[in-house]
């Protein structure tokens, strides 16, 4: 048989990528109304909480009851654009800082000195600590993970400003969330198309991570947030992650097995919150409250937290109820727990608000009183803890809003700036079919012959 | 079968989709965001489209399991040789232009009628493999893959987009199961040296051996199958492979 005539490929070259274009207009309209989302973390043993809202970083002891002065003599640059990303590593040794400035900067938390500025070639996403405190490893926007060494973490090394390796990549994709498993043996990095990957992390990480554990595979949507459930039982720790597809799913991570699917957008609506706009129930961040296993879900225009219990030996999510925070427009932005304490830090919050005298808002609150009577109950009410009940009262809350109380209008503008955050951080930009055709029209790879 | 003459797209003498109705951009931009429907994971991907007659009903599970993949299949003809080289195996060619797509399924589609019984384990997807590979193949599922005459993408800062590349290397190794080979080829000698060190570079390949090399039987399609290596061969010019097989890497 006759084989048809067939168009054949050329060698010429693509000048400019659509994916091109879209970054720079991206970082070009971006400029005015890119507001970052405040972030919270708090240290493993609770002895200091910290925020992030834009490019400012404010750190709380919590025993000494006092505010901490950051000290930053690594001749390494300051933050001077919106930090993505806080972490906790090293059972609390260290703290890590990162984003659109492109800086990643390591902090003792004996000291809290700055010990390490490294350097990022693109901004960054998503931050990860080794549990032995020997790597860092930080995401880019183009779907990179860079991994770099800290042999100097107990400050007996000069500081450093080390250069990072890439580790492992997700194509072209921007990476939300970066999680070590509990026993250290994985890394999992989690994108905005709907992909989990778990990857072995290496003996040797400055070589590249090789070996791909597995993919877990399931959202409809971006994935927003990974987390850890870690109990004795459970010691190589079971995977859970929230989306944009309004679910909490739950992950084998050895397997790539999903193990159960929570609908936690179904169960907000049922609760009638406000549902007249798209997306509104995107998970946007999940967090372990580590003696039991229960799991506090912040959903985009949820006013307060869901609360998930995980049973581990039927491997089942449920959800337990839902703690509302009435009285004050409290969306959280970012959850924080610490292994004890038993609490639950929330901060809703926004940076570069426009319209308002406030150039940002970052508003904290805790939730107490998680125990758990048996699988699926609690034995206590959560409560929402009032101001002065806080750890650290009004002192805290100075230090890590800026200012003890709000004023009402400031939180409405955030309120407002909080939603543009969440969407610009995870939906990706969509053009109108008129943009598109005219993007086509100017591409200079087209070629029809 | 479909009536000729009602079908303008088709050519009436030989009864094989026609050209001009199939053209398409020379090149696509792997990194630009995809319109086509993506399985959600491997276990999603719906073989009674696909193989029709080895999967009767999109429920059936009879067990067998895509296991060669041609990445930038083209036009199809290093499927459509494999096909009868091995007809006990279930193959897919991945595509990101659209247009040649629907020509790749078209011509099999011809074939399987022509040829009664035949061409039934070959088929095609619109998809970028650079995005979506873990969501066609489990881990260890493919015994061959096949990367023939990939677009070059000379400058430098576009070396990201190569589809043999350090990063995505790692996926291949994922998807492929131990033993498993990966078959590259190019007209291009830079590329070809970029491939080749690629997979050199990497733990969890090795080169075969010439011997093995002679004896696979699809080493020699790798230049002569498709329609670009063709093209490459009426023109006298050189090609440049590298033929690896995937290892367990040494701890
Ligand atoms: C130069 S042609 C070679 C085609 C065929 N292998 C042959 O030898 O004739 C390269 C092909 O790869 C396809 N391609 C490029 N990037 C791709 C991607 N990311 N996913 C799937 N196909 C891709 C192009 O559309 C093109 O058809």
């Amino acid at each position: 048989m006759e084989d048809p005539p067939i168009e054949e490929c050329e060698h010429d070259d693509i000048n400019k990528t659509e994916q091109d274009t879209q970054m720079e207009e991206s970082k070009q309209n971006n400029k005015d109304v890119e507001v970052a989302p405040a972030l919270i973390a708090v240290h493993p043993t609770q002895n200091s909480v910290a925020v992030s809202v834009g490019s400012d970083l404010r750190v709380f002891n919590v025993p000494e009851d006092c505010a901490v002065t950051l000290v930053d003599e690594s001749g390494g640059a300051s933050h001077n654009d919106s930090i993505r990303a806080i972490k906790y590593g090293a059972n609390g040794k260290l703290f890590v800082s990162a984003g659109d400035d492109k800086l990643v900067k390591v902090w003792s938390t004996e000291s809290w000195r700055c010990i390490s500025t490294v350097y990022s070639e693109k901004r960054v996403s998503a931050l990860a600590v080794s549990n032995d405190g020997l790597h860092v490893c930080f995401a880019d926007k183009f779907g990179v993970v860079w991994v770099v060494d800290l042999p100097g973490v107990d400050g007996s090394e000069a500081p450093l400003n080390r250069k990072a390796v890439p580790l492992l990549g997700h194509y072209c994709s921007i990476i939300t969330s970066l999680e070590f498993s509990p026993d250290g043996r994985f890394i999992v990095s989690a994108d905005r198309d709907f992909k989990i990957r778990v990857t072995v992390f290496p003996k040797k990480p400055l070589d590249g991570a090789h070996e791909i554990q597995s993919f877990c595979l399931g959202h409809k949507e971006f994935v927003s947030c990974l987390a850890f459930i870690c109990t004795p039982d459970y010691l190589q720790g079971i995977l859970v992650s929230g989306s944009g597809d309004s679910t909490v799913r739950m992950w084998d991570v050895i397997s790539g097995s999903l193990l159960d699917t929570c609908e936690v957008g179904a169960k907000a609506e049922q609760l009638k919150f406000d549902t007249s706009e798209a997306n509104c129930s995107t998970v946007t961040d999940i967090c372990t409250i580590p003696d039991c296993t229960l799991i506090a879900v912040a959903i985009q225009s949820l006013q307060g937290i869901m609360l998930l219990s995980c049973n581990l030996p039927s491997e089942t999510l449920s959800v337990v109820k839902v703690v509302s925070i009435v009285g004050e427009n409290f969306i959280p932005t970012s959850l924080g727990s610490s292994i004890s304490g038993g609490l639950l830090w929330m901060v809703t919050g926004a940076s570069k608000l426009s319209g308002s005298d406030h150039s940002s808002l970052s508003r904290v609150k805790v939730i107490s009183g998680f125990r758990k009577s048996s699988p699926d109950s609690l034995e206590q009410e959560p409560v929402v803890l009032g101001d002065c009940e806080i750890p650290g009262g009004a002192k805290l809350l100075e230090k890590l809003q800026g200012s003890i109380s709000i004023d009402e209008k400031v939180f409405l503008a955030a309120a407002e700036a909080v939603k543009t955050a969440m969407c610009n951080l995870l939906i990706k930009k969509q053009y109108s079919v008129e943009k598109r055709e005219c993007r086509k029209r100017t591409r200079n790879d087209k070629k029809m012959r | 079968m479909l009536e000729n003459k009602a079908n303008p797209t088709i050519n009436k003498s030989t009864g094989l989709p026609r050209k001009r109705f199939y053209r398409a951009r020379a090149h696509s931009n792997p990194l630009s965001d995809s319109h086509f429907p993506i399985p959600l994971s491997p276990s999603h991907v719906d073989y009674s489209l696909h193989y029709p007659q080895l999967f009767p009903s999109s429920d059936q599970i009879n067990g067998s399991k895509i296991q060669f993949a041609d990445i930038g299949c083209g036009f199809g003809g290093l499927l459509i040789s494999l096909s009868t080289l091995f007809p006990e195996t279930l193959m897919i060619g991945m595509e990101l232009r659209d247009k040649v797509t629907e020509y790749v399924k078209e011509r099999i589609s011809r074939l399987r009628v022509a040829n009664p019984g035949q061409y039934q384990n070959i088929s095609v997807v619109r998809t970028n493999s650079m995005k979506y590979i873990p969501n066609y193949f489990e881990k260890g599922q493919l015994s061959k893959m096949f990367f023939l005459f990939p677009d070059p993408h000379f400058k430098e800062k576009n070396h990201r987009r190569r589809v043999i590349s350090p990063h995505l290397l790692h996926e291949y190794a994922y998807v492929l199961q131990v033993g498993g080979i990966i078959y590259t080829i190019t007209d291009v000698e830079e590329l070809g040296e970029w491939m080749k060190s690629c997979l050199e570079n990497h733990p969890m390949f090795e080169a075969l051996s010439q011997e093995e090399l002679e004896a696979d039987p699809a080493v020699k399609l790798l230049s002569t199958a498709t329609e670009e290596g063709q093209k490459v061969a009426r023109n006298g010019g050189q090609t440049f492979q590298a033929v690896y097989r995937r290892i367990v890497p040494a701890s």
